[in-house]
């Protein structure tokens, strides 16, 4: 037998490690933004919120990897465009009756819609915050002398329409977790029926409680709870 | 062979791979549920014939669920309603009186149509051709025990053996995508001392030989794992990306 086969990020299992890696990846930022933002429940006017905040944004390590960060997203994303224009093509004629929902969960197939919606909340939430804290700069300082992103953080989440973005926001990432973690171990190679609970059980927890966390940020500033 | 079941058939005619094809509507009224879905169509195609018409194409050969030449998209899945079955083993007893049944071929880039719901699958076969083998010089039979196999090897080998190569997994993916088939190929061979001689290349050709046919990319929704009349394991998908990265390693 002689070798054949092409580039190897040019073959379908190649660009398909690219997602599984990607997206571990993403999954490992949501973690870290997930702690560092949690610091707002300390409900201490956001004097915690803001060390966390101002040590993220000054440690030249976390501003090196926010570069690593957008290469990933944007791979992630553009990985994903290109294998579903391929898909598409794989089956120019469509079924006239096609059942799907027998064989796969809804948001499996969904990945795209889910992805281009958290894109549009991307949009929305960098504009928020990231422009207003690399750019355009924050309202002052809070008492401990730290930069006060969680001021623009309490007046962005008293607007209603804002909450609703927000809370879209969550629902897709969940159910974009809810295929995606488990399906990154299995692009890997890591299915083992011995192993295959565990990761099952790991991603959906994660799917759910990250997003919750998430979301409990923007409800509980909008009603007050934390302020 | 007569029945008391009455049945509306949607049938997906198309005279050749370069026109297009559509929908049409028989009606037949003496079905009997003991037929098996192929049986019916026999039904159809002698009605069809004895009025001067054109019988309509199906692929179908051993009849029994071993040779994997029945195909059929049956009201929007592979091999109709019944898990683990191929289309000769569905019965028309799996179905309702006055049911209206939609049957559509294979729909796959890949996959030409070639008449009616027969459908061009010969790209499992150059597949096959890249490396779903092993090349060793027949003498006389060994002795058995020259190559000893741990047992769950050996069955998972056989499991992913079973495969018959009819192509459900890439008419039911949503990305037409082939990896269930090629992966169970792959898998088959690496998990026996027999095929470890092999094995990068195999790994390397048979993938790019599946890139080359225009199948899709795998999302891992695992509709081909539930609609696989013989019930090989998305396990196999996994083994084939190890393949796949290894021999990337390895060259």
């Amino acid at each position: 037998m002689s070798n054949t086969s092409k580039n190897f990020l040019q073959s379908s299992i190649g660009k398909k490690l690219v997602m599984g890696l990607t997206g571990l990846f993403l999954i490992s930022f949501l973690l870290v933004h997930c702690f560092l933002n949690s610091f707002i429940f300390f409900n201490d006017g956001g004097l915690m919120f803001n060390i966390g905040a101002t040590f993220m944004a000054k440690n030249w390590i976390i501003r090196a990897m926010e570069i690593v960060l957008f290469i990933g997203l944007i791979w992630h994303m553009v990985q994903a465009l290109i294998l579903t224009m391929e898909n598409s093509k794989a089956r120019p004629v469509k079924y006239a009756v096609n059942n799907a929902s027998a064989n796969t969960k809804w948001y499996s197939r969904s990945m795209g819609v889910l992805g281009s919606l958290l894109l549009l909340f991307l949009v929305v939430h960098l504009a928020n915050f990231w422009v207003k804290s690399r750019f355009t700069g924050l309202p002052g300082e809070d008492a401990n002398g730290n930069e006060n992103l969680y001021a623009v953080m309490q007046e962005t989440f008293h607007i209603g329409w804002i909450i609703a973005v927000y809370l879209g926001g969550c629902i897709a990432l969940a159910y974009h977790l809810l295929h995606g973690f488990p399906s990154a171990f299995q692009t890997l190679g890591w299915n083992h029926p011995k192993y295959n609970r565990l990761i099952l059980i790991t991603g959906t927890l994660f799917s759910v409680i990250i997003p919750l966390i998430f979301a409990a940020m923007p409800v509980s500033m909008y009603f007050g709870w934390v302020n | 062979m007569s029945g008391n079941m009455k049945i509306t058939l949607k049938v997906w005619r198309q005279r050749n791979t370069k026109t297009n094809g559509q929908l049409v509507t028989y009606q037949l009224n003496d079905i009997s549920p003991d037929m098996s879905f192929l049986e019916m169509f026999d039904v159809l195609n002698e009605q069809l014939i004895t009025k001067g018409e054109d019988p309509v194409a199906f692929d179908h050969d051993c009849r029994e669920g071993i040779c994997g030449m029945c195909s059929m998209f049956i009201n929007g899945r592979p091999h109709g309603p019944k898990s683990k079955v191929t289309t000769c083993q569905l019965h028309m007893r799996s179905f309702k009186d006055g049911d209206t049944i939609v049957v559509e071929p294979w729909r796959a880039a890949a996959f030409p149509v070639i008449k009616d719901l027969t459908v061009d699958r010969t790209a499992f076969d150059r597949i096959i051709a890249k490396g779903g083998y092993i090349s060793v010089n027949t003498g006389n039979a060994q002795d058995a025990n020259n190559l000893p196999i741990p047992k769950p090897d050996a069955d998972k080998s056989f499991e992913a053996a079973a495969c018959i190569g009819c192509g459900a997994c890439v008419a039911t993916c949503k990305n037409s995508s082939a990896m269930l088939f090629v992966s169970a190929k792959i898998s088959q061979l690496a998990l026996l001392p027999q095929g470890q001689v092999e094995r990068v290349a195999r790994a390397k050709n048979m993938v790019a030989q599946m890139d080359a046919e225009g199948f899709g990319n795998c999302t891992n929704t695992g509709a081909c794992e539930i609609e696989c009349p013989k019930g090989i394991s998305l396990e196999n998908i996994a083994r084939m990306n190890r393949e796949f990265y290894v021999a990337n390693l390895k060259e």
